[in-house]
């Protein structure tokens, strides 16, 4: 008699399930044919009923299951139509199922149906379901959206049902992409999972990871005695090796097993409650300045029963040897997280190639800034042998330049074009006027050039300062440099950046085009080598001494408009960079302009390789950087690219 | 002393010196008729201080020829390394008092956890870091005082004169390495607080109840007793046979390298020697200054200090004192806006704003016309001249014969 119920159930489910698809044509007839179903629904029967609507091929099902789920459909009690309903005070707003409206109805005529949790459940996933098959394009993405953030197992049968009939070839790679994240998560089989894990082989991208990471989630769990029967272990936690015995301890505590720790304060407060007459514990209280003798008095108050009870060290490390404590994988099939695990792995370590390459970019953009600030000094300091403390003030006043043009040219791409050349003649300018009024002077005394200059500097700066003020001022990029080239998740440079490498070759075919090719290079180049020589051969030493300053001078103000555009203009942009130029030119090897581009390119990847390895801390990695140069300089003096020969002098 | 005969500076800077102690404590308010108030006799101090580093950096650039721009760095750690004491034993003062307080007579934990927290509860580390381990006692931390500096010196110098970094070269890397100093110290994680520095530096532990009048008179007494010392010492090493080799190597290390001596060991000798003396100032100092912080060590600073020898006239002590005192007192009347401003036809001319640039010329035009510096008016007053060697250079070398020179 027990198999009774049973069978009538399937009689019913086959009877209901066939009528539904035979002959329910509109939502209305389904409902009502099923009406008794539908009042009482429950996550048991009411699955057909729901599948039936579906089949319907009724445009409103959408509508109606939604209400439905709203507990925004009704009964009219007189007739039993079903309709949508909206509270308006005592009445309902009604439509009937197909959307018309019937105007208001007092509250008494109608039931409102109310869907418990369960049987919502259900609606929805038919409503994804029905989403997913939707004639409409844009409610498909939707639905699919809507299942990407929150990914369920619910939504898997009915995305697996809607991948056949996808006409969209786009939507069907995104639909079997989604349906394979969502097997590896949900499917009951361990192997679809395993399969579905390992099809995505090295794929990094973010939604693949974000749904292998919760299979990997551990819980803590501290057991006396042996592992837990059919645990899926991750790891067996050693005390002080995995785990500090302090955090041990907490995981115990928190586990309710065992009594909180005794914490100096506690300790400190329990004591001075009990002291009497200057004595507590049985220890007068001047004796209690060391951590043992307040144990001893706690302890003796334990023993009278005035102190809660606490463990001390000994107590706590013989409990903790009673116990194991295991890291354990919330998700139960071993075979599942070892897949996920490698599969992890393979993906970090792709995407760890990435990040190098991104790295590499990032070094790169870096090494071009350096050198853009370096290469005047390369010219200057390198070429000529004469140190510049006030290249970092020509840099400035390149960016300070591109501020005021800005203030006249509203058009920020023309202003950019107009601030170069300006910047270049403005700072060639006061290049040219300061050798001929200072530097010349002192080309036997390269010491005190640097101290000069270093005068200079300081009145520079001042002066910027009197005029600017202190506070920044915005130097804005055109707005197509603004954004950045995405190549994926991974790897990226701005554009700004581009173009900065992009005007540092450009100076650096500019520079090598001027000094091999030009008249003016030979002359520099046969006055850097022996002044007295080039001198006899009718060159004249101080107009190329005069127009190579010049020139430095005056690439340092087109630097320094570049440098304006990503960094703060203030009066110490330029100081910010010059020690950092020295080093370029230095470790580059003096006179060579290869030489600055070799320095500025080790020093930008080297700087950049050191924060990665120590990410938290760009200052430190500047300090690692400096000391490295110094040993640098200890294994090549004369830099990457040293002059050899007569060139070298001295 | 008979070394004191070739130097009569010597006698007339101690004597000055004195003279000087003598008239400020009569001065001051703590032992004297009130005239100078403490915070001038912190600035006399300080300014002994800084003419002590500047007479180190006379050493090693005027007499070796070593345009270090790194002694800053040096005197910054002295200070540091002091500090370290002055705080910690400060904090631990204040720490056991309100400590007692409560009720039971603090452990030495409890003592140890509330000076961690105090000194380093701004950069949020509350354990002690490893290098406070000697910092509760003042013998120790004075020998870190001379150690550290004295170490740095060792390693950096023994590194750059092997491998003969000189000239330009030298001054940058030594720049360099200021600047990764302060970068380093910059960091909350470098033990020494980060930008926050070393505070309350004036307060001296044990010396609660004595009055800052009393102790600024003292500090300068101290200063002026270092800056005396060292003056004796550093002309006694620049009298004899040593002070002249390291002339000669200044002048043309070559030769002297060929003539058989170990140039480095000597450059390496003096680097060592003024860093240490550098550092000792800086000890003197930061407790005068009462905060140290990392920008203390800015590069500029280093370079400051070359520019006071300059003015002063290097390669001749007195005028690195004299450079130092004059710089450093004059930057402080204008900056400290006590200087009158000057109406001038487009405007007021503010001190305050315009000072640096004054400064920055006036270095220039010292290098230029006076390399000499001021103390090439005593060689004025007291009828030295160079020779006057007119006429272009007949050969392409320096010090080559001069036309008037090859007629004769």
């Amino acid at each position: 008699m027990r198999v009774l119920p049973f069978v009538l159930a399937v009689l019913a489910w086959m009877f209901f399930g066939a009528f539904a698809t035979v002959q329910a044509d509109t939502a209305q007839s389904v409902l009502t044919t099923n009406t008794a179903l539908v009042e009482r629904a429950s996550r048991q029967t009411i699955a057909p009923v729901i599948a039936a609507l579906v089949e319907s091929g009724d445009e409103m099902v959408p509508a109606i299951l939604e209400a439905w789920a709203d507990k925004r459909l009704g009964l009219r009690k007189a007739d039993g139509v079903y309709l949508l309903i909206r509270a308006e005070g005592d009445n309902y707003a009604t439509r009937s199922l197909d959307g018309q409206d019937l105007g208001l109805a007092p509250k008494s005529d109608i039931t409102e149906l109310k869907p418990n949790a369960g049987v919502r459940g259900l609606i929805a996933t038919a409503l994804v379901q029905f989403n997913l098959s939707s004639k409409d394009t844009a409610k498909r993405v939707a639905a699919l959206d809507s299942i990407a953030t929150d990914p369920n197992a619910d939504a898997l049968t009915p995305l697996r049902a809607s991948i056949e009939n996808e006409p969209d070839t786009a939507l069907k790679d995104r639909k079997q992409r989604l349906e394979r994240l969502l097997t590896l998560r949900f499917d009951p089989d361990s192997a679809a999972r395993v399969a579905a894990i390992e099809s995505f082989g090295t794929d990094t991208q973010l939604d693949l990871r974000a749904a292998l990471n919760p299979l990997l989630s551990t819980k803590r769990v501290a057991v006396e005695g042996a592992a837990p029967e059919g645990a899926n272990i991750a790891n067996t936690l050693k005390i002080d090796e995995d785990i500090t015995s302090n955090q041990a301890y907490g995981q115990l505590v928190d586990a309710s097993l065992v009594p909180a720790r005794l914490t100096v304060a506690d300790q400190r407060a329990a004591l001075l409650a009990n002291l009497k007459d200057g004595v507590v514990g049985g220890l007068p209280l001047a004796k209690l300045n060391t951590q043992s003798a307040r144990d001893r008095a706690y302890t003796a108050l334990e023993t009278q029963g005035l102190a809660r009870v606490a463990a001390t060290e000994n107590e706590i490390a013989a409990t903790l040897a009673k116990y194991q404590f295991f890291d354990i994988y919330d998700e139960r099939d071993p075979a599942v997280t070892d897949a996920a695990r490698d599969a992890l792995r393979a993906i970090d370590q792709n995407v760890g190639l990435m990040r190098a390459a991104d790295l590499g970019l990032d070094g790169l953009s870096l090494a071009s800034i350096y050198f853009l600030a370096a290469i005047g000094l390369a010219i200057t300091f390198g070429v000529m042998g004469v140190i510049n403390m006030a290249h970092g003030e020509f840099i400035t006043i390149g960016a300070y330049t591109g501020y005021v043009v800005q203030q006249w040219i509203s058009d920020y791409t023309i202003s950019i074009l107009v601030a170069l050349p300006l910047a270049f003649a403005i700072t060639f300018g006061l290049g040219v006027a300061m050798e001929r009024l200072v530097i010349r002077f002192l080309y036997k005394r390269p010491l005190e050039t640097l101290l000069a200059t270093f005068g200079i500097s300081i009145a520079l700066q001042q002066i910027l300062k009197n005029i600017f003020g202190t506070q920044a001022r915005p130097l804005t990029s055109p707005a197509w440099l603004d954004g950045a080239w995405m190549l994926n998740d991974v790897v990226s440079i701005s554009y700004i950046r581009v173009a900065i490498f992009v005007l540092a070759l450009l100076f650096l075919g500019v520079f090598l085009w001027i000094i091999k090719r030009t008249r003016l290079g030979l002359e520099v180049r046969a006055v850097t080598q022996n002044p007295t020589m080039a001198a006899s051969m009718g060159i004249n030493p101080d107009r190329i001494n005069m127009l190579t300053f010049g020139i430095g001078s005056g690439i340092a103000g087109i630097a320094g408009v570049a440098i304006g555009l990503f960094a703060k203009v203030t009066s110490e942009l330029g100081s910010d960079y010059i020690v950092q130029s020295f080093m370029t030119v230095v470790v580059g090897g003096v006179g060579n302009i290869w030489g600055a581009l070799a320095g500025a390119t080790m020093i930008g990847g080297l700087q950049k390789t050191i924060e990665w390895l120590n990410p938290s801390n760009t200052l430190a990695a500047q300090t690692y950087m400096i000391l490295f140069i110094i040993l640098f300089i200890q294994f090549r003096p004369r830099g990457i690219i040293a002059l050899k020969g007569r060139a070298a002098g001295d | 002393m008979l070394f004191a005969k070739s130097k009569p500076s010597l006698i007339v800077v101690i004597a000055t010196l004195l003279v000087f102690s003598l008239v400020v404590t009569v001065l001051s308010e703590g032992y004297g008729t009130g005239v100078l108030s403490t915070s001038f006799i912190k600035t006399l101090g300080k300014t002994l201080c800084l003419c002590l580093a500047a007479l180190a950096m006379d050493l090693v650039w005027g007499y070796a020829g070593i345009l270090s721009l790194g002694h800053m760095a040096f005197f910054a750690l002295g200070g540091y390394m002091i500090g370290m004491w002055l705080m910690y034993a400060r904090t631990a003062e204040i720490v056991t008092t309100a400590l007692a307080g409560g009720g039971l007579p603090a452990t030495p934990a409890e003592i140890q956890d509330g000076i961690t927290s105090q000194i380093f509860g701004v950069v949020g580390t509350s354990e002690l870091p490893f290098i406070w381990g000697f910092a509760h006692s003042f013998p120790l931390q004075m020998l870190l005082v001379v150690l550290v500096p004295g170490l740095l010196a060792l390693c950096f110098g023994w590194l750059a004169f092997r491998a003969r970094v000189t000239g330009v070269y030298l001054s940058i890397l030594t720049q360099a390495m200021t600047l990764a100093l302060a970068l380093y110290l910059f960091q909350n994680d470098s033990g020494l607080r980060g930008n926050n520095g070393l505070s309350g530096l004036q307060n001296l532990p044990g010396l609660s109840s004595t009055s800052q009048d009393s102790l600024s008179i003292w500090f300068f007494w101290a200063s002026a007793a270092a800056l005396g010392l060292a003056y004796l010492l550093i002309s006694w090493v620049v009298s004899g046979k040593f002070g002249s080799v390291i002339r000669a190597i200044r002048d043309d290390e070559a030769r002297v390298r060929f003539l058989g001596y170990s140039v480095e060991g000597y450059k390496l000798f003096v680097f060592i020697l003024t860093a240490v003396i550098c550092a000792l100032a800086g000890a003197l100092y930061y407790p005068q200054a009462g905060i140290i912080n990392p920008a203390e060590l800015a590069p500029t600073a280093s370079i400051y200090l070359a520019v006071w020898v300059a003015i002063g006239g290097r390669g001749r002590l007195y005028g690195a004192i004299i450079g130092a005192a004059f710089v450093s007192l004059l930057s402080s009347w204008f900056t400290g806006g006590r200087a009158p401003s000057i109406p001038l036809v487009f405007g007021t001319l503010n001190w305050v704003d315009w000072w640096q640039v004054l400064l920055g010329l006036s270095f220039v035009l010292v290098t230029l016309f006076a390399p000499k510096g001021i103390g090439g008016l005593f060689d004025s007053l007291a009828g030295l001249h160079s020779p006057n060697r007119r006429g272009a250079p007949l050969g392409p070398n320096d010090g080559s014969l001069q036309e008037k020179e090859a007629l004769k």
